[in-house]
């Protein structure tokens, strides 16, 4: 927040309370930035409280994004940490990660405080993934102890796999000291060179490069051994394949320190969308066959994959009106991923939940202060859905700063309706508030 | 929307092409933009219909002046990404016979090196009022791309990366059926690199639509990732193949194909799937011989075999000027009198 934090009570009416512990009707009362009760009937207790109406919605805890990159600092053209923020909770997030492929990137302590400081006055709480390697170049590591002290807990290349073994190993070694854990995108660059989408029927009849989805598993495999090799927990990013979710599914059976996260994407596009030639399906991991489509569903219904991740990856349009090998990949994700879980998943709201925001803010060490059980006491922030109303998604009307939303045109069920952040109701019915 | 752009189709073979969309070129549509992007937009008939009309352009080639006016005061644009004097040579020859006027724009020594985008350069040219662009990347896709960009002008695949050269299709299919009669129930044979292959994937299309089989002849390597759903089959021995195909159709090996581990070399090349003067006696008598050209004489196919009666491969040049010729007659044709 800018000036202080907010003061005013507000007072979230006549919705149905989820979170962890359980399901309960009930009005939601806050206060100086805390839950101060919850119940029914709490009109008498205060008067003059901002009114949130809540009827026929879920009242929940905020959701928690493990994967934005918000391009600030470098390319600001196409995000900034206020847009995407802005974007964020108008998805219902109260804390995103923002990822460190940034130019330059997030691999030192003062470019990490630089982020941090922008988040400060974000409608969202901005978490902060460092670089494993200087420069995201997968040959030194980074200062992760330095980053540590800021309260980074996750640390990531992401955009790049670590290719080299050795160096992955010593980076688990390291920061197992650290209470950090350490996040891959996994992809054998070898492997995948020169790949634009997935390898398979449909590059194959469409005469473009791909990459197949082996190239992902080798290094989920690799990763695997070596978390058990050094004890230290590993975070898989946007898995994508069938092969991939089950060897985490195999090893998680046999206690592995193993957690995992699939995109909105990757639950409800296959490859066969490419066959526009539109780069705005354009993405990596990339879109997958209907099989591995399955496979991501059921790897969120059986609690393989912990979280929901939104890869939310702005660009602008000059960069995607490019020939289809030239384009950046990448998708917007931010104000369309509740929507699609709601939509593509067959999951009890509570679920949902668990996977947008609980299980994603244990994963990044926001567990304190997002996600928490809804009781006296507890940070305020929350979000208010309705589960049932349908919308068209407008591309347009994005507040975002890009525009490369893969679902314009797109029907979807279930809609943030508030957000409130630290006690402050950033959206309400919909419009964000700043 | 436009009748040829099919954003939601599949531009592909087997299963996906059986769904084609019902959008042949015609002349007699009114209004609303005719492009040629795949061979898979065209079904049996439309590709039929391109061949009649070639007829007629081969007929008009053949004068002593050979020039008809039937697309006076059109112009059309050769926009190329990437160097192809032949096809670009060839639709431009094919426009002035039909009276259009023609423009060239080769980008590699353009805008694009200054840093314009794709999408400039094409809103740039489509302002000058033009009506048909001929487009060739080296990137699958952007023809489609530039359909969806232009408002007024015809798009022409003139070959997109690895995945379509529709002209070069139509023409093949003409020469088989100008020399053999028909293409229904001839044995063809494609033999090469058929993964890096536009011309491959759009005479799949084109050959079995029309009734031909396909057998695709190459290492795995060179077969594109799966070929799940392709109306073809597969061989990795060319002799067993040639004694019963009715054409053989040999693919340009590019030479940097070593480099990426695909092949340990032109002489092992050569020696499995080139066209030697012994594996061409094992052809039947009739037989065609067919390249799109440029040949790497002595590497897919041996120099005689290549200039050997059955060997059509400059009366394939020939025709692609008839066809193209019909191709825009198709798409930039207001239906008046073709002065033939
Ligand atoms: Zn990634």
């Amino acid at each position: 927040m800018s000036d202080g934090p907010f003061n005013q009570a507000v007072l979230i009416r006549g919705g149905t309370v989820v979170d962890a512990t359980g399901k309960r009707v009930g009005d939601v009362l806050i206060r100086n930035g805390v839950v101060e009760a919850v119940g029914l009937d709490l009109d008498d207790a205060i008067a003059g409280a901002q009114v949130l109406d809540a009827s026929g919605c879920i009242v929940g805890p905020g959701l928690v994004d493990l994967h934005s990159h918000l391009r600030e600092p470098g390319r600001e053209e196409s995000e900034t940490v206020e847009t995407g923020a802005r974007a964020a909770a108008l998805g219902g997030y109260t804390a995103v990660v923002a990822m460190p492929n940034t130019d330059p990137p997030i691999d030192c302590a003062a470019v990490a405080r630089q982020v941090f400081e922008l988040g400060a006055r974000a409608t969202c709480e901005v978490a902060v993934a460092g670089a494993i390697t200087v420069g995201r170049a997968g040959k030194l590591l980074a200062p992760l102890a330095e980053m540590a002290d800021l309260g980074i807990r996750l640390f990531t290349d992401d955009g790049n796999g670590v290719q080299d073994a050795r160096l992955m190993r010593r980076a688990l070694e390291y920061a197992s000291a650290l209470g950090v854990t350490l996040a891959q995108h996994c992809e054998d660059s070898s492997l995948a060179a020169g790949g634009h989408m997935h390898e398979g029927e449909w590059s194959s009849r469409l005469g473009i490069p791909g990459q197949p989805g082996e190239a992902e598993e080798l290094m989920v495999m690799r990763d695997l051994a070596l978390s058990r090799l050094t004890r230290a927990p590993i975070h898989f990013l946007h898995l994508s394949t069938a092969t991939s979710l089950q060897m985490v599914r195999v090893a998680k059976q046999g206690g592995a320190r193993v957690t995992a996260e699939v995109a909105p994407h990757h639950f409800s596009l296959t490859d066969a969308a490419v066959a526009s030639y539109d780069t705005v399906f354009k993405v990596n991991p990339p879109l997958r066959p209907p099989a591995d489509v399955a496979a991501v569903k059921a790897a969120l219904a059986d609690g393989t994959a912990d979280a929901i991740a939104t890869d939310h990856a702005p660009h602008a349009q000059e960069d995607k009106e490019a020939p289809f090998d030239q384009a950046p990949p990448g998708m917007l994700g931010l104000e369309t991923a509740l929507a699609l879980a709601v939509t593509e998943l067959d999951l009890p709201i509570e679920r949902l939940l668990a996977l947008l925001s609980w299980q994603p803010a244990a994963i990044a060490g926001l567990a304190g202060r997002h996600g928490g059980p809804i009781v006296a006491g507890a940070a305020a922030n929350l979000c208010v859905i309705d589960p049932e109303v349908t919308w068209v998604v407008d591309a347009t009307r994005l507040a975002s700063r890009s525009r490369n939303c893969p679902y314009a045109g797109r029907t979807l069920t279930g809609r943030v309706r508030h957000t409130v952040l630290r006690g402050e109701p950033v959206v309400i019915d919909g419009e964000a508030q700043r | 929307m436009t009748a040829t752009v099919s954003a939601t189709a599949a531009p592909g073979v087997g299963p996906a092409a059986a769904v084609r969309p019902a959008a042949r070129l015609s002349t007699a549509k009114p209004g609303g933009r005719r492009h040629l992007l795949s061979i898979a937009d065209l079904d049996r008939e439309g590709i039929e219909e391109i061949l009649r009309l070639t007829d007629m352009f081969v007929e008009v080639s053949e004068r002593p002046i050979p020039r008809v006016p039937a697309l006076r005061g059109k112009t059309v644009v050769s926009l190329f990404f990437e160097d192809s004097t032949r096809t670009r040579l060839s639709f431009e020859m094919a426009a002035k016979r039909l009276s259009a006027d023609t423009m060239s724009f080769s980008v590699s020594t353009s805008a694009v090196k200054k840093g314009e985008s794709l999408r400039d350069t094409v809103e740039t040219i489509e302002a000058m009022g033009i009506d048909a662009i001929v487009v060739r990347h080296s990137a699958a896709g952007v023809p489609w791309q530039i359909a969806n960009w232009t408002e007024g002008a015809a798009v022409i695949n003139g070959g997109d990366g690895w995945h379509e050269h529709p002209t070069q299709a139509l023409l093949d299919c003409y020469t088989i059926r100008q020399q053999r009669g028909r293409l229904d129930g001839q044995r063809i044979a494609i033999v090469g690199d058929i993964r890096h292959s536009r011309v491959a994937r759009s005479d799949v299309l084109a050959f079995t639509a029309l009734g031909a089989s396909v057998t695709l002849v190459a290492p795995p390597t060179l077969l594109p990732p799966t070929l799940a759903g392709w109306p073809v089959e597969v061989s990795h021995r060319l002799d067993e193949v040639l004694p019963s195909c009715d054409v053989v159709y040999l693919l340009r090996l590019q030479r940097e194909r070593m480099q990426e581990a695909l092949l340990p070399s032109l002489r092992e090349y050569t020696a499995t799937y080139g066209l030697t003067r012994q594996r061409a006696r094992l052809l039947v008598p009739g037989a065609l011989i067919m390249h799109p050209g440029p040949v790497n004489r002595g590497v897919e196919i041996a120099a005689e075999v290549a200039d050997q009666p059955n060997s059509v491969i400059t009366r394939q040049v020939r025709n692609g000027v008839a066809v193209r010729m019909a191709v825009l007659y198709l798409l930039l044709g207001s239906g008046v009198d073709l002065g033939v």
